[in-house]
C-alpha cells in the first residue's frame, strides 16, 4: 500500500490520469480491466466531474465489486486525487528491523492496509462484538505479541510440497462428494424408469432406448480456520503448511488465521509462488503467537464471512488446541451460530495425539456437542491418517 | 439530467435516496449498465427498483430468484397443453405436417417469462431481479449472458432482439457469494442501515403524520436497538411497522408506558430468541437513551 505511484498531476491528460487511477487501484488489489477505466472515464462525460465529491461518488460504483471494497475506495481515491499520488495509508512503524526488507515487497502491500477498521489484516477491528466491551480491548493489547515473526523461517519449501501432497488428499476426501438425488445422465449407474417409459410411448410403448440417471457431483467447500496463538507456535509449522497446500490444490478452499484477531488469508495464499505466499501471510498475522480468543474470532467469523461463504454444502475446519481467553459460553455460541448454517464442523487438536489427554479445558469441553469430527493433528502423518476418516463424513 | 433530479423524482414516490445511490442509478441509466445492490436484509433494496420505476414513470417487472429457478421459468416456455390441443383440432381437420409445426411454434405459443418480457416493451421498463444470490450458479452465468447482449435465442423461432434495453436492478443479501464476473458487469452499490438524518426523513415521507418528537425518539430507539447483539436486526420496514404500532395505539412519548413498549416491540424483533434477550430493561436503557 505504501507504493508511490505516477503523480496524478503531471500525466498529460484525463484518459492517462483515469488510466493511472485504476493502475493504482489495482496495485492495491482491486481486480479491474480495460473495460472499466473505459466505463469510468465515460461515467465522469455525465457528471460535474470537476467535484470531487461527485467524481468520488461516480467512480465508486463502477471500480468497486463488493462490500470490501467499496469501504476501501473512499482511502484509495483520496490517495491518489487528493495527496499528489502518495498513497495516505501508510502504517508501517517507523521503527521497523530492516533485515526483513524482502518481506515487504509491493505484492505484499495488501497485507500492509492495518489502517482502520474492516481492512485486510484489521477485519473485526472498532465495532466487532469481541472489542464491544472495552474490557476485551485491554486483554488483547496486553497480550498480543507485538513482535512481527517470518512465517517464512517456519515453513520451508519441501515441507510445503508434502504438505500440498496431504492436503490433496484430504481435500479430495471432503470435497468430491455427489448428490443425494439423481438425475438424468448420459451415462449412469441407474436406469431413468420415468423417462424410459414417457420416451418409449414414441416407439408404441416398446422400451428401444434406455436412459441412465447417477448422483451429480455436488462439491463441498472447505473453509479452514487456523490458530496461530502462542500454545499453536509449535503446530503452526505444520498447520500453515498444510493451508498452504490446501488452498493451492483446491480453487474454492477458503482460509483463515486467528489469534486475537481474524484475518482472512485466502487471497494471500493464492499466490503462485509459495513462499512469497507465506511471506504475504506472515505481514497479515502480525501478532501471531500471542494470546488467543478463539470464541470471539469464531464470532466474528460466523456473523461476517460464514454468512456469505459457508452454507449446507461447506466443511469448516478449525486447527486450534482450543485453549481459549474468552468464556467458554462465547466458543459454544459461535459455534452453534455456525452450524445454524448447516454446515459440518471438524476440530482437528494437536493436543489430542497425546497419551492422557481429555478435552476438559473449558473452551474444548464447551465446544465438543458441535463438532461433527474431534480429531489429532500434530504432524502431516496425523493429517493423512485422518483421510478415511472425512471421507466417511 | 443530474443525479439530483432522479433523487427528487425518487423523493416524490416516497423513496429517499442518499447521494450515493442516486449517483449509482443515475450512471446505470445513461452508462445502460445493470447495477447490484447489496446489503444487509431490510435496507431497502427492492424498494429502489419500484421507487425507480415509479419516478421514471416506466413498468416493473419483476424476477424473484429461488433455488432451483431455470430458464425456462425466467424466460420463455411453450404453451404445451394449447400446442397439443392445436394439433388434435387440426388433425381432425385433415391438416398435417409442415403447416401444423409452424403455427405450433409461433409467437402465438410462446409464454412470455420476465426475461423475455423486459426486452420485448415498447418503452424501457425497470426489471428487478430480486435476491440473485439464491439462484443457482447455473442460471447466474445465464443470466450474465442475457444481461450483456440483450438479446434471446429460441431455438424454434430465432432469436429475438431487445427493442428496448430495461434498467436492470440486482439485489443480494449475501447468502452465497456471486461470481466475479457479474460483480463486474454491473455497477455496485451497497446499502447499509441509513443513519439518524436519513431514516428520520424516511419516516417523515412514509407516515406524515408522525410527530416530530416521537419521530426522533422512534429514530433514536431503533438505531440504538440495532447496536444490540441480535439475529435478525429490524430494517426500515419494521421501524415503520413500530411507528405505525405506536401511532395507532395513540402513544406520544417512547418512555411513558413500558409494558405498551414491550408488546409493540413484537413489529421490530422477529426471533424468539431476540424478543427474550429484549427484557423490559434493555427496552427502558434504549428508549431513555433515545428520549
Amino acid at each position: 500500500m505504501s507504493r508511490v505511484t505516477r503523480f496524478a498531476a503531471r500525466d498529460p491528460g484525463p484518459a492517462a490520469r483515469m488510466s493511472g487511477f485504476v493502475a493504482h487501484l489495482r496495485e492495491n488489489g482491486l481486480r479491474l480491466g480495460v473495460a472499466e477505466t473505459a466505463l469510468a472515464l465515460d461515467a465522469l462525460t455525465h457528471v460535474s466531474a470537476a467535484r470531487p465529491e461527485e467524481a468520488r461518488r461516480a467512480l465508486r460504483p463502477i471500480c468497486t465489486g463488493c462490500k470490501e471494497e467499496a469501504e476501501r475506495f473512499d482511502a484509495l481515491f483520496d490517495g491518489f486525487w487528493m495527496d499528489a499520488g502518495r498513497v495516505r495509508t501508510r502504517v508501517m512503524p517507523a521503527s521497523k528491523a530492516k533485515g526483513h526488507d524482502a518481506v515487504h515487497s509491493s505484492r505484499d502491500a495488501k497485507g500492509e492496509a492495518a489502517g482502520g477498521a474492516g481492512q485486510a489484516t484489521a477485519p473485526d477491528g472498532g465495532d466487532g462484538a469481541a472489542e464491544s466491551d472495552g474490557e476485551g480491548r485491554l486483554i488483547a493489547t496486553e497480550t498480543r505479541n507485538l513482535m512481527r515473526k517470518d512465517l517464512r523461517d517456519l515453513v520451508r519449501q519441501e515441507e510445503i510440497a508434502a504438505a500440498e501432497a496431504v492436503a490433496a488428499r484430504l481435500g479430495q476426501a471432503l470435497r468430491d462428494r455427489r448428490a443425494r438425488r439423481r438425475r438424468a445422465a448420459r451415462k449412469g449407474d441407474r436406469l431413468h424408469f420415468r423417462k424410459i417409459i414417457r420416451q418409449s410411448l414414441a416407439t408404441g410403448g416398446e422400451p428401444v432406448r434406455l436412459f441412465h440417471r447417477k448422483r451429480p457431483d455436488r462439491a463441498v467447500r472447505i473453509t479452514a480456520l487456523c490458530d496461530v496463538s502462542g500454545s499453536m507456535t509449535v503446530y503452526a509449522q505444520v498447520f500453515l503448511a498444510f493451508l498452504a497446500g490446501l488452498m493451492r490444490s483446491d480453487p474454492t478452499a477458503d482460509a483463515y488465521l486467528f489469534h486475537t484477531r481474524l484475518v482472512r488469508i485466502t487471497e494471500a495464499l493464492r499466490d503462485r509462488d509459495a513462499m512469497r505466499a507465506i511471506g504475504r501471510m506472515s505481514l497479515m498475522a502480525d501478532g501471531f503467537g500471542g494470546g488467543s480468543k478463539i470464541g470471539a474470532s469464531l464470532e466474528r467469523f460466523a456473523a461476517t464471512y460464514a454468512r456469505r461463504l459457508v452454507d449446507g454444502r461447506s466443511v469448516v475446519l478449525i486447527l486450534s488446541d482450543g485453549y481459549d481467553t474468552d468464556p467458554p459460553e462465547a466458543l459454544a455460541a459461535a459455534l452453534a451460530k455456525l452450524k445454524k448454517r448447516g454446515c459440518r464442523v471438524i476440530w482437528l487438536n494437536p493436543l489430542k495425539g497425546w497419551r492422557d489427554y481429555a478435552p476438559i479445558a473449558g473452551g474444548m469441553a464447551a465446544a465438543l456437542p458441535h463438532l461433527d469430527l474431534f480429531a489429532a493433528a500434530g504432524t502431516l502423518a496425523d493429517l493423512a491418517a485422518l483421510e478415511p476418516e472425512l471421507a466417511r463424513l | 439530467m443530474s443525479f439530483q433530479q432522479l433523487q427528487h423524482d425518487m423523493a416524490g414516490e416516497g423513496y429517499v435516496a442518499t447521494d450515493d445511490l442516486a449517483m449509482a442509478l443515475h450512471l446505470m441509466d445513461v452508462l445502460e449498465r445493470p447495477i447490484l445492490l447489496e446489503g444487509p436484509a431490510g435496507v431497502g433494496k427492492t424498494e429502489v427498483a419500484r421507487a425507480l420505476a415509479g419516478a421514471r414513470g416506466a413498468k416493473l417487472i419483476r424476477l424473484q430468484c429461488y433455488e432451483g429457478l431455470d430458464a425456462s421459468q425466467a424466460i420463455y416456455e411453450w404453451n404445451y397443453q394449447r400446442q397439443l390441443l392445436t394439433i388434435r383440432a387440426a388433425s381432425e381437420a385433415g391438416e398435417t405436417g409442415r403447416a401444423v409445426e409452424d403455427r405450433i411454434f409461433s409467437e402465438e405459443f410462446l409464454l412470455e417469462r420476465p426475461l423475455l418480457a423486459a426486452i420485448r416493451q415498447p418503452k424501457p421498463p425497470v426489471l428487478l431481479i430480486d435476491e440473485i444470490d439464491r439462484a443457482d450458479e447455473e442460471f447466474e452465468a445465464f443470466l450474465l449472458e442475457v444481461l450483456s447482449e440483450f438479446q434471446i435465442t429460441v431455438p424454434e423461432l430465432g432469436t429475438i432482439h431487445a427493442t428496448t434495453q430495461p434498467l436492470v436492478v440486482l439485489t443480494a443479501n449475501g447468502t452465497r457469494d456471486l461470481s466475479d464476473a457479474l460483480r463486474r458487469r454491473c455497477l455496485y452499490t451497497y446499502l447499509d442501515y441509513p443513519d439518524r438524518e436519513t431514516e428520520l426523513a424516511i419516516l417523515r415521507a412514509r407516515c406524515p403524520g408522525v410527530e416530530a418528537r416521537l419521530a426522533g425518539q422512534v429514530v433514536g430507539f431503533v438505531q440504538a436497538l440495532r447496536r444490540e447483539e441480535l439475529e435478525k436486526v429490524p430494517g426500515i420496514a419494521e421501524m415503520l411497522d413500530f411507528a405505525a404500532a405506536l401511532m395507532g395505539l395513540g402513544i406520544a412519548d417512547l418512555t411513558s408506558d413500558p409494558a405498551v413498549l414491550q408488546s409493540t416491540l413484537k413489529t421490530l424483533l422477529k426471533t424468539q430468541v431476540d424478543q427474550a434477550n429484549v427484557t423490559t430493561e434493555v427496552t427502558q436503557r434504549l428508549a431513555g437513551r433515545a428520549a
